[in-house]
């Protein structure tokens, strides 16, 4: 094969890109970059960092940027914790039983988070099937509060979430060969060293895929926190939500924005890094 | 033996996880049969509770609704249409070319699905002010391409690392022009790619919140946008009559792309 047919494919590869290249370009790229001069507004207009002072200097606001970080975590925890082991219970099952498992992983995606967390504000409520059940079993006397708790809100924010998490490991896992792990047994490695020297390692794409989408779908949500707890308690994107909406400060919402675009970035990247097959 | 718990223990987070996943949806569909106009789950073990199928009739009395529901299909439909040509033209160039940097590229097309929806409504809004854009049609359009383009792109690529080129090249000795050999065997080919593309972009356009809130204006508002407005007013039983009904549709959707692609390969395992 000559190298000038090879240019020739790369042209059109490069030629087939650009469609799509356009209004990643135009309509994400650009417009995010164009945050960053209203951040850097000050109060008077020009150039200040006022809104990044208020943001990054305020007891109140870092507490805010902490509360975000503190939700989006716990969430990427538990829902690693729970959604590892199931996604290779889905590998142990075959046939109509894995079908019907995987359709109880789509399912949730078509309702919208609005209408899922409103539901779990019934679930959870003071006469809720929770609290119901808990005094039933005589494990609670009277009802105990759930709703507008933390606990509430990671019990929401897994449910929603977890789905995210499972499908990428389930992909990863899937593709494992079997014989890796069927050569360690007859090498003599007990289960506990088999799995943590063939399977593990090998899955690792899959936790780093997952762990980084939930993390950075979780840091970015906005309804679960609104509608699970309430007004009072603030994350980033209700920050930024409210300083657009509600007290017209476009720095200050812009400048709460670029912090949550570098966190999200910040886990795009390590994941991008980190996710690599290792040849 | 050790192995033998383990497994067990693995399918048991799986069940866990999909009783689950299945609680808030179960307590919807519940709701939307009860009794009492009261968002709540009927008295099912009350035998004088009658369970009731009114709130199904009142959907379409929802203020709003229908052209909400209408705006909503069409913006999903069209962006997905978009996404998925482009898309997979992208996909193509950056396997088919092999271009140096193209997990760049594929990362690139995947990022906005990992980066805060509030914050890319934001930005586009100020955007389009800049712009001059003031419709909210055109704007709701071209920002829900964005939403859409992340899901076909990844679906797409991993399809395409699949696809052998060189079947395309076998066509054509056997005497296909080029459109024939792309028809006849790369688009059938892909076919599961697509419908699993389709099916992810078009309920990311139809669910989303955080990017349409700041795309509408008083007349143009999305499914979503207004059904948080209903919870905020009165959260009566006609919304779970609504989400149930969307709840069936996906359902049929889904048992039809089991039998057409397989939910396996839905759930990215190739096989």
């Amino acid at each position: 094969m000559s190298g000038r047919l090879i240019g020739r494919e790369r042209m059109l590869g490069y030629g087939l890109l650009v469609p799509a290249m356009l209004p990643l370009l135009g309509l994400f790229m650009l417009p995010l970059m164009f945050l960053l001069p209203v951040s850097l507004t000050g109060p008077q207009g020009g150039f200040g960092l006022t809104a990044y002072g208020k943001l990054l200097g305020d007891g109140y606001y870092l507490g805010i940027i902490w509360n975000s970080l503190k939700f989006a975590s716990l969430t990427t925890v538990f829902a690693l914790l729970l959604g590892y082991p199931a996604a290779f219970g889905l590998i142990y099952l075959r046939g109509r039983l894995r079908s019907l498992l995987l359709l109880t992983l789509f399912l949730p995606l078509s309702i919208g988070v609005i209408v899922k967390a409103f539901a779990w504000t019934v679930l959870l409520r003071s006469t809720g099937v929770v609290n119901k059940t808990l005094m039933a079993l005589h494990i609670i006397d009277e009802p105990i509060r759930l709703i507008f708790t933390e606990t509430a809100l990671i019990v929401g924010a897994v449910n929603i979430f977890l789905p995210f998490m499972i499908l990428p490991v389930f992909a990863v896992v899937a593709q494992i060969d079997r014989r890796l792990n069927e050569a360690a047994a007859t090498l003599g490695a007990p289960p506990l060293l088999r799995f943590l020297r063939v399977t593990l390692p090998l899955s690792l794409p899959g936790i780093v895929a997952g762990t980084a989408l939930v993390f950075a779908l979780a840091v970015s949500a906005y309804v679960i926190p609104t509608l699970l707890m309430g007004e009072r308690y603030q994350t980033l994107p209700t920050l930024i939500a409210k300083a657009f909406l509600l007290t017209r400060e476009p720095a200050f919402g812009a400048a709460a924005g670029a912090v949550l675009l570098a966190i999200a970035l910040t886990v795009v990247m390590l994941s991008a890094r980190l996710g690599r097959p290792k040849s | 033996m050790t192995e033998r718990i383990a497994i067990g223990f693995c399918i048991l987070c799986i069940l866990l996880a999909s009783a689950f996943l299945l609680a808030p949806l179960a307590v919807i569909v519940a709701t939307s049969f009860s009794p009492t106009p009261v968002f709540d789950l009927p008295p099912l073990f009350d035998p004088g509770g009658a369970l009731s199928l009114r709130w199904y009739g009142r959907i379409g009395n929802l203020d709003g609704f229908w052209p909400a529901l209408l705006l909503t299909l069409q913006v999903a439909a069209l962006s997905t249409a978009i996404s998925l040509i482009l898309g997979t033209m992208a996909a193509i160039g950056i396997i088919r070319g092999k271009l140096p940097g193209g997990e760049i590229f594929g990362a690139l097309l995947v990022s906005p699905l990992m980066l805060p929806g509030l914050v890319i409504g934001i930005a586009l809004l100020q955007f389009f002010r800049m712009a001059g854009l003031t419709a909210a049609y055109p704007a709701l359009l071209l920002a829900h391409l964005i939403i859409t383009l992340p899901y076909v792109a990844r679906t797409m690529l991993a399809g395409l690392t699949r696809f052998d080129f060189t079947l395309i090249e076998a066509a054509r000795m056997l005497g296909c022009s080029f459109p024939a050999a792309i028809m006849k065997v790369m688009v059938p080919a892909l076919a599961p790619s697509f419908f699993t593309a389709s099916f992810f972009a078009f309920l990311a356009s139809f669910d989303n919140y955080p990017i349409s809130i700041f795309l509408t204006d008083a007349r143009t508002k999305t499914l979503p946008i207004k059904m948080l407005q209903y919870i905020e007013e009165a959260p009566d039983p006609t919304l779970a009559a609504l989400s149930s009904l969307i709840l069936a549709a996906t359902l049929a959707l889904l048992l039809i792309g089991d039998r057409l692609v397989g939910l396996n390969r839905m759930a990215g395992t190739g096989d």
